[in-house]
């Protein structure tokens, strides 16, 4: 099998999620016999010719200097139907949400997104997690196949260390659409909570069902001396400010403690904090994904519970 | 500004999901169905662009009959027109498949925008709205958190990046735009807004109808099973009480915080 991997760069250097899903494809490559190539956009690729390829393609082009959907998804076009991959990974970023799929069209090829892993039973199947993260689904496709990678599948101490010559491609687009202009980069000014510095968070996800309800969390909180964050739907629904966000698109912070209550554990909350020293994990569902990161767990009504701890961690005192 | 939001109905993030016997789909029976989060977001960004800008609204939605409720919700809500695509006869379209489908009947309506969510709550391939774009040789943009409109040709977005960045993109219209959630407070539907609905237009479409060529699913469902736990959680169990009880002591002993 025909590997083709592409390895997105960012300030120079591989991204990690890229990195994770070359590690993914040389595993893939070992237990079907097949070669990996890495694909790079641009001049750099010092920082990848250690690792064990069959080869690097390089396309240099100026549309491809910075991120360009339009003229990434023409680059991949040429690459493909010139060569006759089998098999193209991505890392499941925030870059290959905005262009892959739309190669996927242009191709008219399957593309299985966040996939955390593939096996060989009685059929080959790559395994990719639905409905939050609650259920696994295994899939199997026919024909060539885009698959990417969920950020921390695989490792990247899993890598293999080798050689790779390096050959260039050259792709024609002069002609690109510019109907998509990206502008420049920034960030929100930083609000006053600092999660990354707390001791104990106590984190309050859409379970706690209204925003009056949010009194049972702020008191567990102050009983614990303890910084209060919480998943995105919280914040969307503005029951708390955006800094108390933690996951992908928020925070990420690795306590002694992080108490979780009312949180399912989807994957871009569990990024965030999945490094905590300890978890704790209240939830009324027992299948919730939290539970496979946590070191405690209690499957209950968090208003059954935290109330009445909350009172008895303030009578200690 | 015509404008279209594309909305699926997802079982509603509270549910417990179970597996049917054949292990290719969820049990239906007993899930409470919602519109996907993040389409409730599309829609409110849509109204508000219509509000502004002038304009009409259409909804869309691929799926069983119990979906024109979603429908029926944004139509409440001041969508204009809603489609339903009724998928009866075509269960378990591929999201390619499903997106050459919906293309099928909305080519030749001539939308500026087309709105959908950045990814589905169920199976979340976080992948039609630019399969949109391509097959209807238009702009896109994923994960938007704002809006703002140029001038007739020409949408500005904000894109959300990782690790907190954010990005302007201008986009030449017609343009396909996945919205992220969080970017404004989706509206509740009025009395006179229920009242309203029922003198919308709601047509019903049924796949097996359409006039489709190269619409064959390439991917599987080969089997859904529960994922197996890899830790090792200590449960705390009993009364209330004990819980709380259990809870102190590992707070105290094991985690040492108290
Ligand atoms: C690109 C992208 C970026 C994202 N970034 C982030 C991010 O940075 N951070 C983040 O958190 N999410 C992020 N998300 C959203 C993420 O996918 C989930 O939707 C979100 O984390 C779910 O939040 P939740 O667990 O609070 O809600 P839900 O998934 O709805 O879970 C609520 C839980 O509460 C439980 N519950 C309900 N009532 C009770 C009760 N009375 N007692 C006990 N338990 C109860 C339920 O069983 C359920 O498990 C992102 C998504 C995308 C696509
Ligand atoms: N069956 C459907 N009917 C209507 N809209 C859909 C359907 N499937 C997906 N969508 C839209 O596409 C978005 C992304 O879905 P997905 O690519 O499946 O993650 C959703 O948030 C919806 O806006």
């Amino acid at each position: 099998m025909k590997i083709y991997t592409f390895l997105q760069q960012n300030d120079g250097k591989p991204n990690r999620n890229s990195l994770e899903a070359l590690a993914a494809a040389q595993q893939l490559a070992e237990q079907t016999g097949g070669s990996v190539s890495a694909i790079v956009f641009g001049s750099n690729i010092e920082t990848i010719t250690d690792y064990d390829l069959a080869e690097i393609i390089q396309l240099q082009n100026v549309e491809l200097e910075n991120f360009n959907p339009l003229a990434y998804v023409s680059a991949f076009e040429n690459l493909i139907n010139a060569e006759n991959p089998d098999m193209v990974v991505f890392g499941h970023t925030y870059e290959t949400r905005d262009w892959v799929p739309r190669l996927s069209a242009r191709l008219d090829i399957p593309f299985l997104t966040d996939c955390i892993g593939f096996k060989n039973e009685d059929e080959f199947v790559f395994t990719r997690q639905i409905n939050q993260g609650k259920i696994n689904s295994d899939v199997k496709t026919t024909g060539l196949t885009i698959i990417s990678i969920q950020s921390g599948a695989f490792r990247l101490d899993s890598l293999k260390s080798g050689s790779a010559s390096t050959r260039e491609f050259t792709v024609d687009l002069s002609g690109i659409s510019q109907s998509i202009r990206k502008g420049e980069k920034f960030q929100e000014a930083k609000g006053s909570v600092d999660l990354s510095r707390a001791e104990v968070i106590i984190a309050v996800g859409r379970g706690i069902g209204k925003e009056e309800n949010m009194d049972v969390i702020k008191e567990l909180a102050k009983a614990l001396n303890a910084e209060i964050g919480s998943s995105r739907p919280v914040v969307d629904y503005g029951w708390l400010p955006h800094e108390h966000q933690v996951g992908s698109s928020g925070q990420t912070v690795s306590p002694k403690l992080y108490f979780a209550i009312g949180i399912s554990g989807a994957i871009q909350h569990q990024v965030g904090m999945k490094s905590s020293d300890n978890i704790i994990a209240l939830n009324k569902d027992e299948n919730a994904p939290i539970f496979e990161i946590a070191d405690f767990g209690v499957v209950a009504d968090l208003f059954e519970i935290i109330p009445k701890l909350t009172e008895k961690i303030n009578s200690l005192s | 500004m015509k404008i279209c939001v594309l909305i699926k109905q997802v079982p509603d993030t509270d549910s417990v999901i179970k597996i049917s016997n054949d292990q290719k789909s969820i049990e239906m029976e007993g899930i409470t169905l919602a519109t996907n989060e993040s389409d409730s977001y599309a829609l409110e960004e849509a109204l508000l662009l219509k509000e502004d800008q002038g304009g009409e609204v259409t909804v869309l939605s691929l799926g069983g009959e119990s979906c024109q409720q979603v429908l029926k919700d944004a139509l409440a809500k001041g969508a204009d027109k809603a489609i339903h695509l009724d998928d009866d006869d075509y269960k378990d379209l591929d999201i390619l498949s499903a997106a050459k489908v919906m293309v099928n009947v909305l080519k030749d309506k001539e939308f500026d925008i087309i709105f959908s969510g950045l990814q589905s709550d169920d199976i979340g391939n976080a992948q039609l709205g630019l399969i949109m774009a391509e097959l209807l040789d238009t702009s896109h943009a994923s994960l938007v958190m704002g809006t703002e409109i140029l001038d007739e040709k020409t949408i500005k977005v904000k894109q959300e990046l990782e690790g907190g960045w954010f990005q302007w993109s201008e986009l030449d219209l017609p343009a396909s735009i996945t919205i992220q959630s969080g970017l404004n407070k989706p509206r509740y539907a009025s009395l006179r807004g229920i009242m309203m609905m029922k003198r919308k237009p709601l047509e019903s479409i049924k796949v097996s109808e359409l006039n489709l060529e190269n619409t064959s699913s390439k991917s599987f469902v080969h089997k859904l099973y529960i994922p197996q736990k890899t830790k090792e959680t200590v449960f705390i169990q009993g009364s209330a009480d004990q819980v709380v009880d259990g809870l102190i002591e590992k707070l105290t002993n094991e985690i040492k915080v108290l």
